[in-house]
């Protein structure tokens, strides 16, 4: 039962991990292979305050998001030069760069990590794992949703979609390319360093090697095989990507060939992921809610021609 | 004072001069930007609207300086532009392409991060804008699905929504079958009515004399002639220079 538990708490915090990626990359269109970074820099700033500082876990928490979300403003600012691939790059870099920070510099304990994170308590009473902690990271990945959810509906989230489908035209419209850009980063970094709290809280130690570039790899993959812009996608990519490889051990050893196998397969046949808008699956969930299709561009204009000759 | 002043602007990129001492005004009613291909009418309109800061020379609008000033914020002054090659939001439906133009005000505020888009008043005028353009029937397709005439007028519909005092039309009658150039006209000529300043550049001759109230020619980055539609027909500079080649060299970018 714990052992599922402990399946469960991990899924969830990699849910809430592949949500915030998916602000960057799904709805701004910044595509980032760096968000362990991020992932990372909340878990040890958090670990940090408390083992350190003797802070409390909900200091702790609110100063991974914070701090996380100060960063990663900082770390966007490549974006502001490079676009694409180049900027895939860039946020490759900035993974080795914080990678090697937490691993050279003492002050964040370097290649022996942070031990001895203490557990969160609530009025007193102390929880590692268990149905608390799998409430809170469910509450966290919620409230992850829900931003998200929000962000997508106001003026940010078209913003966002403007910058993602065409700069130029943004710009055109009185979006400041630059500035909507680290909001994206700041964003979806802060979130992820939430994450990154709610794992160093659980796992009790953190080690560098946690928070290398194949992680964002991994990440990045959730939301691409989930559908990436989606509110869906995300979740359960990370879900089917995170509970398999725990639940089937044999999947445990191919992890990445797995993971490559399946990235090649979805770009092939499924470029909008397994739950994309446009995706097969999820065209399939849609007729059979009855929902239908909406209108097509042909099917709108014959109805406009016919409405123009009825006139 | 003008709305808009173009003073001595020379643009180079490189060895190239795209643009050498350009000068014009712009004030309310329909200015035509005409020249042969590469005469460097976008190149002006990046200088405008700030997508390309000029090299030399300065532009006002409304006697403020603006050619150091970055395209959003230039957008926010009341100057709002179409692309010759059309950049729609092509996965978003035709509304919430004109809504983005709405949010002018908004996106340089916090207030971004709280308000919603799908307020009513924003749905209204959104409605009203289609209705203008004459794309209402499509306000729930998506953008890339139109055919390019129609992703002509929505540039326009989403230019209209920042509402701008200056409008500059890049090409809008590009492609379009002589049925829609004439409506578009009508809807230009509304728009100058109204009171808006609108520069055009246009390839299709018949269409621009038609409709401007001034053309400007522009040749090799350079103006060649300025003044009336029928007064830059009979000048013969022009019809060296461009009138004459025309007939054999077909239409382009």
């Amino acid at each position: 039962m714990s052992y599922y538990l402990t399946v469960a708490i991990l899924v969830g915090i990699w849910v809430s991990l592949a949500l915030s990626l998916n602000i960057l990359t799904g709805f701004a269109g910044q595509v980032s292979l760096g968000h362990a970074a991020f992932f990372g820099i909340g878990a040890y700033t958090s670990a940090i305050l408390t083992v350190n500082y003797g802070q409390s876990f909900w200091t702790g928490l609110l100063a991974a998001i914070l701090v996380t979300g100060l960063v990663g403003s900082v770390l966007g600012l490549p974006s502001l030069r490079v676009r694409h691939d180049f900027l895939v790059l860039a946020t490759m870099g900035v993974n080795f760069v914080v990678v090697a920070l937490f691993k050279y510099v003492d002050f964040f304990g370097g290649a022996m990590g942070i031990v001895g994170i203490p557990a969160p308590s609530l009025f007193g009473v102390t929880f590692r794992g268990g149905l608390p902690y799998l409430a809170l990271v469910l509450a966290y990945t919620a409230l992850v949703w829900l931003v998200s959810w929000h962000v997508s509906r106001t003026w940010v989230g078209l913003a966002f979609d403007a910058i993602r489908l065409e700069e130029d035209a943004a710009a055109a419209v009185g979006i400041s390319v630059p500035r909507f850009k680290i909001y994206a980063f700041m964003l979806s970094a802060a979130l992820a360093g939430g994450a990154g709290a709610l794992y160093g809280h659980f796992i009790g130690s953190l080690f560098p090697d946690t928070f290398v570039f194949i992680e964002s790899i991994v990440i990045l993959s959730m939301v691409v095989f989930g559908g990436v812009g989606t509110l869906r996608g995300p979740i359960v990519g990370a879900i089917i990507l995170k509970a398999a490889p725990e639940l089937l051990r044999f999947v445990q050893d191919y992890r990445f060939t797995l993971y490559g196998a399946l990235l090649v397969l979805m770009m092939l046949f499924q470029p909008h992921g397994l739950l994309g808008d446009e995706s097969w699956l999820w065209m399939q969930l849609r007729r059979l809610w009855g929902k239908g299709e909406a209108i097509t561009g042909v099917e709108g204009q014959e109805m406009a021609e016919s409405e123009e000759v009825a006139a | 004072m003008s709305l808009l002043e173009v003073r001595d602007v020379t643009m180079r990129f490189g060895g190239l001069t795209a643009l050498k001492q350009v000068s014009l005004v712009a004030d309310q009613g329909i200015l035509g930007l005409i020249g042969p291909n590469g005469a460097g009418k976008t190149t002006l309109f990046n200088c405008i609207s700030g997508f390309l800061r000029p090299t030399e020379g300065e532009v006002l609008f409304q006697g403020q300086a603006i050619h150091r000033r970055r395209p959003h914020q230039i957008v926010a002054l009341g100057i709002a532009r179409t692309f010759q090659i059309v950049k729609p939001f092509s996965d978003l439906t035709v509304e919430e392409n004109v809504l983005s133009g709405l949010g002018k005000p908004i996106y340089p505020r916090l207030h971004a991060f709280w308000q919603r888009t799908d307020g009513p008043e924003a749905r209204a005028r959104v409605q009203g804008l289609l209705e203008r353009v004459g794309l209402l029937p499509w306000a729930k397709v998506k953008a890339s699905s139109l055919p390019i005439g129609l992703q002509r007028r929505l540039e326009i519909a989403r230019a209209l929504a920042t509402e701008p005092r200056l409008l500059l039309l890049d090409e809008p009658a590009a492609g379009l079958t002589s049925g829609e150039a004439e409506s578009l006209a009508a809807l230009v000529r509304q728009l100058a009515e109204e009171g808006m300043a609108i520069i055009l550049i246009e390839h299709n001759m018949r269409f621009a004399m038609n409709l401007c109230h001034r053309l400007v020619v522009l040749n090799r980055g350079e103006i060649l002639a300025e003044g009336r539609p029928e007064e830059i027909q009979r000048n013969e500079a022009v019809i060296d220079a461009y009138l004459g080649r025309v007939r054999t060299e077909g239409e382009g970018g």
